[in-house]
């Protein structure tokens, strides 16, 4: 592996370190350009090693052009060996490109974001960024489960860390704890995983586990590891039963939930399934049920976003359903669908946010959509880029988001055709809810206070910049997996991720039928309609829209709960816990523990109190037991061979 | 006369006085008793000269084999006068303090 | 039973009951008596072991020296019958049983030694006990015990006259 890829998490790291250390002393230029510049030289670094991945794949196409850089065993026991070993390959390569790209835009738009918060607190605030960027690099970096563990482990972290950002704020750690907790379940299943492939196989190294499949992995041992694994990926994507973290999540700073929770930490999961694609291809009753499990999260997290009021909350659940369809691409097997769809998603979904946190830094941070309206006016940049991510993410052609979703969608339509049916619903809630959300908050009259209404502005350059940026990404970012339909082996993603997918990919497609080009074309042309005739019907009936007109009843009212969940989770999980909690407190504690321990003090002061009578000062008493001791004494020293036998018996 | 009788006699000698330092107050009367103790040991260490110089004549006529049994209740004898030459001074300086001399009085080294 | 038997039980007899007398007389007077009484027994025992020296010794030294110290010090004291307390009923029956089951395994173990089967001590024989050949082995081979015996003697002296004098 060449010497300078490593400096691409290293980079960040340093950033870390200088920006840590140095908050007290760094003026917040200073702070900005290291964090933003170190994430821009880590980019410059990816960009090299695309560019040379690519001119060796050109060389030789289909080839694994994996390097890998081994300078030391992390941990060396006679059972197994755990080597600190990174690579750099097609898949990585990819989501380096993604996370330092996105990574270095959102640490631009930061600067401008952040600029009200003091010094100390802004360096902070890039220092945990930087922070999240590193373990992120390291995550996709790892060269086997465990140094994908640290930095699966690392982000979790951060993620904390930024999610109680403001820890003034007691919702704020609340929902920074719910995030860390969900994700511990998750990270169990993850570990339970690394054990159970350490146990049979000896080595976590992806070289290891994927050439070893047939030989010492039984077809239980399989499904075992990948549904861990799929545990772990729940909890860090957000996917049914753990999801109800992210949208809480959505208390840090918009720029956070854009970088950690829309683009780049909770696709991790989606990674992690993609890179042990060849495992999961051999456990079809794994892929069933990811598949069903993101089709699931896919149409509630959007039927959940159909009533949200709240900006930032509506692209929480919007991204929870994304990732939902990613997990479906996964399940049947389209993982270059599945990685495409990050990325497409990286950008539209970044966009979407910032577009979000530019609104919400005009309207002087009201996030409730209601009280918005007729933004289009004041702020032109911001609504325009996210109308063109609004279109993306509804999977309008040609944008970018209808080539993802699309694969996505044919891959599921083969596996099985309910599922494509269900995944067409998701898409035209999708688009309802989004253009829903730009409806009233760039349509319409404005609903705000007159006060707000004057300070309106655009806002400043460092943060149209990673807008109009991201906008022409999520605009042709699609056309680098062009499908067959309109061009014959256009599809430059494919070939490109080929070595990393073809051994899972192998599996899959043995009996799949393929559908005829002119049934594919139908088939997203009707789509295409359906989208745009809701997205019509939606403008329509919210661009109208005036303050108090909606009451939420019925379904409408369970809907604007999020169908009770987090109320279920209360009571079901977080109360019993609680009185346990409290059982231990009031009974355990102090009756068990701190009883045995003061029980034992008493005793031995008990004790001492009696055998303190013994010496009396009465010298026949001292006589009277020198007597007996001799005597015992005696006994003992004559009869040794009696006790020896006495003792062997019943001991 | 078998040394195992004389053995049983001192014993019986050694446990009275035993008997008598464990159940008698009186200081004098518990001295007594460890004298009667330390007799008790005399004529056993005499018997035991006596049978070892008994073992030895048998080989050569001529023997003291055994003497130092004899030397030693000789010395054991100058200590015990030794002693209770200071013991009794002991009680006498006590009786003059407490005016008792019942053992149980020295217990006041306790505190 | 011969004539050396029939005085070995006797004097023991003697001696055992001496020593039970001097346990259970209330007069501390008769208890230094009955004490005399026993050392006039252990001193017969060590003239049928032809012990002679030591038999004299024994009498002037104890009977003669330190029971008289004894009985002097009671007498200073004048001590009588039931000055001494009574002493706890229980203590007093703890006490002999300790001293009984010391009694009984010392002589169990006595009992089971098989070196001691066969082994008598001589009486009336052996010229060991015989002043002459005693005095030979002090004033030789332990005359250096014998003249730190003296020293102790001088140190008993002056200790016992610095412990009684009045201050």
């Amino acid at each position: 592996m060449n010497s300078y890829l490593l400096w691409i998490p290293l980079l960040p790291l340093l950033g870390f370190l200088l920006n840590g250390l140095g908050r007290n002393h760094l003026s917040k230029n200073a702070t900005a350009t290291i964090g933003a510049g170190m994430v821009f030289l880590s980019f410059v670094l990816s960009g090299f090693a695309f560019g040379q991945m690519l001119a060796l794949s050109h060389a030789d196409p289909g080839a694994n052009h994996t390097q890998v850089f081994y300078p030391f065993d992390l941990l060396r026991i006679p059972a197994f060996t755990i080597p600190f070993a990174l690579r750099v390959d097609h898949l990585t390569v990819l989501f380096l490109l993604i996370i330092t790209g996105i990574g270095f835009l959102i640490h631009l738009y930061s600067a401008a974001y952040m600029k009200e918060e003091t010094p100390p607190h802004f360096a902070r605030f890039f220092a945990y960024l930087n922070l999240f960027v590193f373990s992120m690099l390291v995550l996709v970096m790892g060269d086997n489960f465990v140094i994908m563990f640290f930095g699966w482990e690392g982000v979790g972290l951060c993620s904390y860390l930024l999610i109680g950002f403001w820890f003034k704020n007691t919702a704020y750690n609340a929902a920074a704890k719910k995030a860390f907790v969900m994700n511990r379940i998750g990270d169990l299943g993850f570990l339970l995983a690394i054990f159970w492939l350490l146990m049979k196989l000896g080595s976590v190294n992806y070289g290891d586990v994927f050439g070893q499949l047939g030989t010492q992995l039984t077809p239980t041992d399989i499904t075992a590891v990948t549904l861990l694994l799929f545990v772990g990926a729940m909890g860090k994507s957000a996917q049914i039963p753990l999801y109800t973290w992210l949208p809480d999540a959505m208390a840090g700073p918009t720029p956070v939930s854009a970088l950690i929770h829309a683009a780049t930490m909770v696709t991790a999961g989606i990674y992690m399934i993609a890179r042990s694609n060849v495992l999961y291809s051999l456990a079809p009753l794994t892929q069933t049920i990811v598949a069903i499990t993101g089709l699931a999260t896919a149409l509630f997290a959007a039927t959940i976003a159909l009533r949200q009021n709240d900006i930032k909350k509506v692209l929480a659940y919007s991204t929870v359903s994304q990732l939902g369809y990613m997990f479906l691409g996964l399940g049947v097997g389209a993982y270059t669908g599945a990685v495409f769809h990050v990325m497409t998603h990286a950008f539209f979904k970044a966009l979407l946010f910032l577009g979000a946190g530019s609104v919400i830094h005009a309207m002087h941070h009201e996030q409730d959509i209601l009280k918005m309206g007729n933004l289009r006016k004041y702020m032109p940049i911001t609504h325009i880029t996210f109308l063109l991510a609004c279109l993306a993410i509804a999977g309008i052609p040609p944008f970018s988001g209808f080539f993802s979703k699309d694969e996505i969608l044919v891959a599921a339509y083969l596996a099985n055709p309910l599922y494509y049916y269900l995944g067409v619903a998701g898409a035209l809630m999708t688009a309802f809810y989004m253009f829903r959300l730009y409806s009233l908050t760039f349509r319409g009259d404005f609903r705000g206070t007159k006060e707000q209404a004057h300070h309106l502005h655009e806002s400043p350059v460092p943060m149209t910049i990673p807008l109009v940026v991201l906008a022409i990404l999520s605009v042709v970012g699609g056309f680098i997996g062009i499908p067959a339909v309109f061009a014959a082996d256009a599809h430059w993603l494919e070939h490109f991720l080929a070595p990393v997918f073809r051994r899972g990919a192998a599996h899959v497609s043995e009996g799949a039928h393929h559908l005829s080009h002119s049934q594919e074309l139908i088939m997203m042309g009707v789509v295409t309609l359906l989208i745009l005739l809701v997205i019509v019907f939606s403008v329509r009936k919210y661009s109208t829209y005036t303050a108090g007109e909606e009451n939420p009843s019925g379904l409408a009212r369970v809907l604007y709960n999020k169908w009770y969940v987090d109320e279920l989770y209360q009571s079901l999980f977080v109360q019993p816990l609680h009185q346990l909690g409290g059982f231990f407190k009031n009974f355990t504690e102090p009756k068990i523990i701190d009883g045995a321990v003061n029980g034992i003090g008493k005793l031995v002061s008990y004790g001492s109190r009696q055998i303190r009578l013994v010496q009396s000062g009465q010298v026949g008493s001292y006589l009277l037991i020198m007597i007996l001791a001799i005597v015992v004494f005696f006994l003992v020293w004559f009869n040794d061979l009696h006790l020896q036998r006495f003792f062997q018996k019943y001991f | 006369m078998p040394i195992q009788y004389y053995i049983y006699f001192c014993l019986a000698l050694f446990s009275l006085g035993i008997i008598g330092v464990l159940t008698r107050r009186n200081a004098i009367i518990v001295f007594m008793c460890i004298e009667l103790m330390l007799n008790a040991v005399n004529l056993l260490l005499v018997a035991f000269s006596k049978m070892h110089h008994a073992a030895a004549l048998q080989a050569a006529p001529q023997t003291t084999a055994g003497i130092e049994g004899q030397l030693f209740v000789f010395f054991i004898m100058v200590v015990a006068a030794a002693e209770v030459s200071v013991g009794l001074a002991i009680i006498v300086m006590m009786y003059r303090n407490t005016h008792s001399i019942d053992i149980n009085f020295l217990n006041r080294l306790k505190n | 039973m011969n004539l050396l038997d029939s005085l070995f039980y006797f004097l023991s007899a003697l001696a055992i009951f001496s020593a039970i007398m001097v346990l259970v007389s209330k007069n501390p007077v008769h208890s230094v008596l009955w004490l005399i009484t026993v050392f006039f027994a252990i001193s017969g025992h060590y003239v049928l072991l032809n012990a002679q020296f030591l038999a004299i010794v024994n009498l002037i030294v104890y009977a003669g020296a330190i029971m008289v110290l004894f009985l002097f010090v009671i007498m200073l004291m004048n001590l009588n019958a039931e000055a001494e307390p009574r002493k706890n009923l229980w203590l007093k029956l703890f006490g002999i049983l300790s001293g009984g089951s010391f009694l009984m395994v010392l002589v169990s173990l006595v009992r089971q030694t098989a070196e001691l089967t066969g082994k008598t001590a001589q009486l009336k024989d052996g010229n060991i006990g015989l002043i002459k050949n005693l005095g030979k082995a002090l004033f030789s081979d332990f005359v250096v015990p014998f003249e730190i015996s003296s020293v102790l003697f001088l140190s008993a002296m002056v200790g016992a006259v610095v412990i009684g004098k009045k201050d």
